[in-house]
């Protein structure tokens, strides 16, 4: 199997933290990886050290074969990194930063103004090569520093919560550039705090504390689901969330957009549930079961307290 | 390499010439600084007020008088006062000296061998004390000398002043300024666009580019050796029109010694960046390292050979211990590199270290 990317028992702390506790990790040449977990998870530390800013207390990482911390140069010459803050310089202009990065990567000077072409053309940034880069919206910004990060053609990319903080139609703009550059061959990691952008990535890893808790597509992340999930329309009863934990059968209770989610053993009936809880609360409750999402996997990993180590 | 180093020079140049208004304080904060320690800081006074209890009330008396307010040095306070007054006009410091005439002033002057008028100086600034009671006995001597009275003497010393024979304050005070102007300048410049780059997180994306510390340092360091450079020749322009400081010396040979004293003083910059996190630790530190340093110790305003002995081992270290030397000399003696060549060598030695220094110690990641 060709992996762009290998990590085997790597651990990180920063004096008394453990930022990252001895995680094994693969990434697939031209795949669209996705780690995914809350805050705090260990995510940009991964990310930092897979790009050789930080060196790793144990274990092995690879680039495309090379190792983080023996060939940095190497690692540093295939990788385009944007890290979760990529921050350009405000009082460049769009192609003034561009002309950096490619400097500071050594692209070859005939080739900067085709790649500089392209990289427009698919960020669609041509119309505003000399505004300043401060002067940017935050998904121009996004999409800016995207080209820049591209502009030296990594093999492999690394992308910290590459959209916290954009807004949907650039968001959505984005993540069609990621598969566009999955598409030419490019492996791509991302960390992303939202789960439809999860679904987007071939594989995932949701990490959690320092440790990846689960791997795989999102549908078989999804598949191996072990409980049911029950849909129900009324929110008001979030606060009564304790009450429902109480009645036997009932595993989790979770807020989610317009509904709550409540999960329970897979042989439990819809109609049984509801009598249960209607008992409970005092009230008629009116629910449906539901496929679980990706989101319900991500809180029931992250939530539920671990026991096993 | 040359190409990476190229593109952080051009990118400097930028944040230079972008950023109109810090450029515009950087380069007008000296002036401003220049003409305030030049009027505003002399050692030299003038029109100290003075007050007078003439007893004695006769043309005599009044002759002293006018000596005393004749020359420049005194300016008579248009108040009649007594004996009883002299606490109160000190303490409300409408003068700083009160001179008492006593009622057998003029007889004695041309019967007595010795005439005694009493001057009562405020010494509560024990320096402006002195200069009153010098200025004093000088205006008192002229008095005598301008009567025929003026004692014979075997010996007479004549002093010479050189180099600055009016003691103009300016020529003593330009040389240290521009001193400590390039030194504070210099570091701020260097260690706030490094620690500014690491604020801001673009140090992390040059970091995960293949350049080497060598070329983001001598990047940083090169376009700033420009404006310290243009600092310093505008301090030498206004030092010259407004005070009229002479530049005895080579110009060329200023000018080179000033690019290796800013390069001094920007390595120092980078080393400060090395060592801070934020732009505001960054100019606390640069601050604190060249400011007092530089004023106090490195012969700017007090002698080095007065100091005790492990402030004198300080002032060794301070590169504008040696840089002073070199512009006074330049500037006020017109001396050349056949004399100034050791301090020249010291200041390039200290500049190749501190740059060595900042090289090893900046750290091409982020732990």
């Amino acid at each position: 199997m060709d992996n762009a990317i290998t990590i085997e028992g790597y651990s990180k702390s920063y004096g008394a933290i453990k930022a990252v506790d001895g995680i094994t990790l693969a990434v697939e040449r031209g795949t669209l990886y996705g780690l995914i977990g809350p805050d705090g998870a260990g995510k940009t530390t991964t990310m930092r050290t897979l790009v050789t800013l930080l060196r790793p207390d144990a274990g092995t990482l690879t680039m495309a074969g090379h190792d983080v911390t023996k060939e940095v140069s190497v690692v540093r010459g295939i990788t385009g990194y944007m890290p979760q803050r990529f921050s350009l310089y405000p009082d460049l202009s769009v192609d003034q930063n561009l002309s950096f990065f490619a400097d500071l990567f050594g692209v070859p000077k005939h080739e900067v103004p085709a790649r500089k072409e392209r990289l427009y053309r698919f960020s669609r940034l041509d119309a505003f090569s000399n505004r300043l880069a401060g002067r940017l919206s935050g998904g121009m910004k996004q999409k800016l520093a995207l080209s820049c990060t591209l502009i030296h053609d990594p093999e492999i990319l690394i992308l910290d919560e590459p959209t916290t903080g954009v807004d949907p139609v650039s968001r959505t703009e984005f993540w069609e550039i990621l598969r566009e550059l999955k598409a030419q061959g490019v492996t791509i990691l991302v960390s992303t705090p939202y789960m439809d952008e999860a679904l987007q990535c071939d594989q995932v890893s949701v990490m959690h504390a320092g440790r990846i808790l689960a791997s795989g597509t999102p549908a078989s992340l999804i598949a191996a689901f072990p409980l049911a999930v029950f849909a129900l329309y009324d929110r008001d009863l979030v606060l009564r969330a304790p009450e429902m934990l109480a009645v036997p059968g009932v595993h989790s209770v979770q807020a989610f957009g317009d509904s709550i989610h409540v999960t329970a053993a897979p042989d439990v009936v819809a109609s049984a549930l509801a009598g249960a809880l209607a008992a409970a609360l005092g009230r008629e409750v009116t629910l449906t079961r539901i496929a679980p999402a990706l989101e319900d996997v991500f809180i029931e990993l992250v939530e539920t307290p671990r026991h096993d180590s | 390499m040359r190409r990476r180093l190229l593109a952080i020079i051009r990118k400097e140049f930028i944040h230079i010439l972008r950023d109109f208004r810090s450029l515009m304080i950087i380069l007008l904060m000296p002036i401003l600084m220049i003409v305030l320690y030049g009027y505003g800081i002399t050692l030299d006074m003038r029109n100290i007020p003075f007050a007078v209890i003439d007893d004695s009330n006769t043309p005599e008396s009044r002759a002293l008088v006018r000596a005393f307010s004749d020359n420049g040095f005194f300016l008579l306070v248009p108040e009649r006062i007594t004996r009883e007054d002299v606490q109160r006009v000190f303490s409300r410091r409408s003068a700083g000296m009160v001179l008492v005439i006593p009622a057998d002033f003029a007889p004695s002057l041309s019967t007595a061998a010795v005439t005694r008028v009493q001057v009562l100086v405020d010494a509560s600034d024990s320096n402006v004390g002195t200069f009153i009671g010098t200025y004093s006995t000088q205006v008192l001597r002229l008095f005598n000398q301008r009567r025929g009275a003026a004692p014979p003497a075997l010996i007479t010393l004549e002093p010479r002043i050189l180099y600055n024979p009016d003691m103009k304050s300016a020529y003593f005070f330009v040389p240290g300024l521009i001193a400590l102007l390039l030194i504070l300048i210099s570091a701020l410049l260097t260690s706030i666009t490094i620690t500014r780059e690491k604020e801001s997180g673009t140090m992390e994306q040059i970091l995960v580019s293949p350049i080497h510390p060598v070329e983001i340092i001598i990047g940083k360091v090169l376009p700033y050796v420009t404006i310290g450079f243009a600092i310093g020749a505008l301090i030498l322009v206004f030092a010259q029109l407004i005070f009229d400081v002479p530049m005895r010396g080579s110009l060329p040979l200023l000018s080179l010694m000033s690019t290796l004293y800013i390069f001094v003083s920007l390595s120092f910059g980078l080393l400060i960046s090395t060592v801070s996190k934020t732009q505001m630790d960054a100019m606390f530190r640069t601050v604190m390292a060249t400011i007092l340093p530089t004023f106090m110790l490195s012969g700017f305003l007090f002698p080095i050979a007065s100091m005790p002995l492990p402030l004198q081992a300080v002032s060794q270290a301070l590169p504008a211990t040696y840089f002073l030397v070199i512009i006074r000399g330049i500037m006020l003696k017109g001396t050349g590199l056949a004399e100034l060549w050791p301090q020249a060598a010291i200041l390039a030695g200290i500049g190749v270290f501190i740059l060595a220094v900042s090289i090893r110690r900046f750290r091409m990641r982020l732990d």
